[in-house]
C-alpha cells in the first residue's frame, strides 16, 4: 500500500510542475498585457509599471522569479486588485469554497449511493423507474438553470431559504448552493451504484451469503455494499473536477465569496498573477483528490496495488 | 474492389438506419434537433424585430401576442424571441464547429498515437493525460484570457481545442486494434507509408464510434459555450447565446420568470434530445453491446 501511494504521488509532482510552467508560458507568451487596456498611459508609465511588476525581465528570469515565489508560498500581488496580492485573495475566498466543495460532494454520496441502491433493489419498478428518471434530468440539467430555478422555487416563492449570499457559520445559505453544485453528482453516483449493485447482487459470493442464511441486511451491508462502491469512488477525481468547475458557477449565481469569482473576474481583467494563482490552486486540489480518490480504490480493492 | 467496399459500407450504415428508425426516443429526438436548427434558421424573420433593436415602449413585458413580442422582451426592450432564437443559431453552430475542431484534432492525435506506437504514442497519451487533470475549463479560461474576448471563432477554437481528448482516447484504441488487421498488414506489405494506411485504412475504419461519440460531443461543446457566456467570458453583447441569456433571465428571476425560463428551456430540451440521439446512434451502429 505504502509503495503504491509512493509511486502514485511521484507522478503527482511532475504534473503539476508540467501545469504550473504551460499555463506561465501560454499566459506570458500572449499578445497584450494587463496594462493595455488603460487608455492612453503614457510610455513612460507604463514602463514602470511593467518594471514594478518584473514584466520587463526576460522571460527565464520571470519564469525563475515566479518559481522561487511559489515555493515560498507566495503567487505574487494581483495586477487588478491593486492592494492585494494573489494569495491574500485567495486565503480569503479559499474556506468558503472548499466549505461548498467538500459539502456537494459528501451530499452526493450520502444521497446518492443509497438512492443507486435503493433502485438496484427495486430494479424495474415505479421506484426504480422514478430515481432513474430523476437522475438523467439532473446530468443533464446544467448548474446555470438548477441554481436559479432553485432560488426561485426555495427563495422566492416558498421563502424558506435565502437567495444569495453568504453569512459565516449560517449553513441556512450554504444549502441551496451545495444542493445546486451537488445535484448532477448525485444523479451520476445514483447511476453508478445502481449498476454496479445490481451486477454484485448477482455475483457468487452473495449467493453463498444467502444460502448460508444471512439474513439480507446483513448481506447487503457486509457483503453487496463494499464491491459496489468501487466505480462510485473512482468517480470521485473526475467529480472533483466537475465540482470545482460547477462551483464557479454557483458561486456566481449565489453571490458567494469564494475563489471561483477571482478566477472569472482574472479573466475578464486579463489579470494574469490573478489567473496562474488560481489555476495553480485548484489544479493542485483536483490532482490532491485525485490521488485520495486513487488511494481509497486501491485500499478497497488490493488487486489494483499489484498491478 | 471500390464497388466491393461501397457496397458492404452501404450494408453497414443501412443497417444503422434501420436500427436507428426503431429506436423511438432516437428518432423524437432527432426530429426536435431538426426542427429547432429549422426554428432557429427562419424564425426571427418571421419577427419584426432584430436581435439588437431596442422597443423603449415594451420593456421587460411578459410574453403576449398583441405587440408581436411572442417570448417577451428584457429589460432593454429586446425582443426575446428573436434573441433566444439568435442565441439558438450562435449555441448550435459552436456546437457543430467546436465539435468539427475536436473530431480534427483528436481523430488525428489519436490515430498517430496508436497506429505508430512505441514511444511516440506513450508521449501523445501522457500529454493527454495531463490535460485530463486539469479542469478542462482551466484550459478555456487561460485561451480566453488571453485572446481578445467576444470573438466567436476564438471562443469555438478554444472549446474543441479542449474537447478532443476522450476523442484521442476512443480512437487510439480503435487503432490499436485495427492496426494487426490483415488488410493493414497487406498494405504494409504492399508498400504504403505511414501516412497512406492511416488515412486509406485507418481512419475510414474509425468511423462509427467517432459519429457515435462527436454526437455526444456536441451537447458537451453546447454546455461548455454556455457556461463560458453564462460566466460573462464567452460570446458578448449585443450578440447573445442561450448562456448569455440564461444569465440575464437569472437577473431577473423576481421579477421576470419568463427571461429564464425561455432560453434555459431551449438548452434544457437541446441537451437531452442530443444526448438520446447519441445513444441511439450507439445502438444502432453497434449492435454487439446489445
Amino acid at each position: 500500500m505504502l509503495a503504491y501511494a509512493i509511486r502514485r504521488i511521484a507522478t503527482l509532482v511532475p504534473t503539476l510542475f508540467v501545469i504550473i510552467t504551460l499555463s506561465f508560458l501560454i499566459i506570458r507568451l500572449a499578445p497584450g498585457g494587463p496594462f493595455d487596456e488603460e487608455q492612453s498611459l503614457p510610455p513612460a508609465v507604463k514602463a514602470n509599471l511593467d518594471a514594478a511588476y518584473g514584466l520587463d525581465q526576460p522571460l527565464a528570469t520571470q519564469y525563475l522569479r515566479y518559481l522561487r515565489g511559489l515555493a515560498h508560498g507566495e503567487f505574487g500581488p494581483s495586477f487588478k486588485f491593486r492592494d492585494f496580492s494573489v494569495g491574500e485573495l485567495i486565503a480569503q475566498g479559499l474556506p468558503v469554497s472548499l466549505t461548498l466543495g467538500l459539502c456537494a460532494i459528501l451530499l452526493a454520496i450520502v444521497v446518492g449511493v443509497p438512492l443507486g441502491a435503493l433502485a438496484a433493489l427495486r430494479q424495474n419498478t415505479a421506484v426504480d423507474h422514478g430515481i432513474r428518471g430523476i437522475a438523467v434530468l439532473g446530468i443533464a440539467l446544467p448548474s446555470f438553470v438548477v441554481g436559479p430555478l432553485l432560488a426561485l422555487v426555495f427563495g422566492l416563492y416558498l421563502n424558506w431559504l435565502p437567495v444569495a449570499g453568504w453569512v459565516r457559520g449560517e449553513p441556512r445559505y450554504l444549502l441551496l448552493p451545495a444542493v445546486t453544485l451537488s445535484l448532477p453528482v448525485i444523479a451520476y453516483v445514483a447511476r453508478l451504484t445502481r449498476a454496479s449493485f445490481l451486477e454484485v447482487l448477482r455475483a457468487n459470493h452473495i449467493r453463498t451469503a444467502r444460502a448460508k442464511g444471512i439474513g439480507e441486511l446483513r448481506v447487503l451491508w457486509r457483503h453487496a455494499l463494499r464491491p459496489s462502491l468501487l466505480p462510485v469512488v473512482s468517480y470521485l477525481g473526475p467529480a472533483t473536477a466537475f465540482v470545482v468547475t460547477g462551483s464557479l458557477v454557483v458561486e456566481t449565481v449565489f453571490g458567494l465569496p469564494g475563489t471561483g469569482r477571482y478566477l472569472v473576474q482574472g479573466a475578464i481583467n486579463r489579470d494574469y498573477s490573478l489567473v496562474m494563482g488560481m489555476i495553480i490552486v485548484y489544479g493542485s486540489l483536483t490532482l490532491l483528490c485525485n490521488l485520495v480518490a486513487d488511494l481509497l480504490y486501491s485500499w478497497l480493492d488490493p488487486r489494483v496495488r499489484h498491478e | 474492389m471500390n464497388d466491393a467496399g461501397a457496397r458492404v459500407a452501404g450494408g453497414l450504415w443501412a443497417d444503422a438506419a434501420r436500427r436507428l428508425k426503431h429506436h423511438r426516443a432516437a428518432t423524437i429526438s432527432a426530429a426536435i434537433v431538426l426542427a429547432i436548427a429549422l426554428l432557429a434558421l427562419v424564425g426571427p424573420s418571421f419577427s419584426p424585430y432584430r436581435y439588437d433593436s431596442l422597443d423603449w415602449n415594451h420593456v421587460a413585458v411578459p410574453p403576449q401576442l398583441a405587440n408581436a413580442h411572442w417570448l417577451g422582451t428584457d429589460r432593454l426592450g429586446r425582443d426575446l424571441f428573436v434573441r433566444t432564437l439568435h442565441g439558438l443559431r450562435i449555441s448550435l453552430l459552436i456546437g457543430l464547429m467546436a465539435t468539427a475542431v475536436s473530431l480534427l484534432i483528436g481523430v488525428t492525435w489519436g490515430a498517430v498515437a496508436g497506429y505508430v506506437g512505441g514511444r511516440t504514442d506513450e508521449l501523445m497519451m501522457r500529454a493527454v493525460d495531463v490535460l485530463y487533470s486539469l479542469p478542462y475549463i482551466f484550459i478555456v479560461i487561460i485561451l480566453m484570457t488571453i485572446f481578445t474576448r467576444g470573438n466567436v471563432y476564438v471562443l469555438f477554437m478554444a472549446i474543441g481545442a479542449v474537447g478532443w481528448l476522450t476523442m484521442a482516447r476512443i480512437v487510439r484504441g480503435q487503432a490499436l486494434s485495427l492496426k494487426r488487421r490483415e488488410f493493414v498488414e497487406a498494405a504494409v506489405v504492399a508498400g504504403v507509408g505511414t501516412p497512406g494506411i492511416l488515412v486509406r485504412h485507418i481512419v475510414p475504419n474509425l468511423i462509427g464510434p467517432v459519429v457515435v461519440y462527436a454526437t455526444l460531443t456536441i451537447p458537451q461543446m453546447i454546455l461548455y459555450e454556455s457556461f463560458l457566456s453564462f460566466l460573462g467570458l464567452g460570446v458578448q453583447e449585443p450578440l447573445a447565446s442561450l448562456g448569455s441569456l440564461i444569465n440575464l433571465g437569472a437577473r431577473e428571476i423576481e421579477s421576470a420568470a419568463w427571461m429564464l425560463l425561455v432560453p434555459a428551456g431551449f438548452l434544457v430540451v437541446l441537451l437531452v434530445c442530443f444526448n438520446f440521439l447519441g445513444d441511439g446512434l450507439r445502438d444502432a451502429l453497434d449492435p454487439r453491446d446489445h
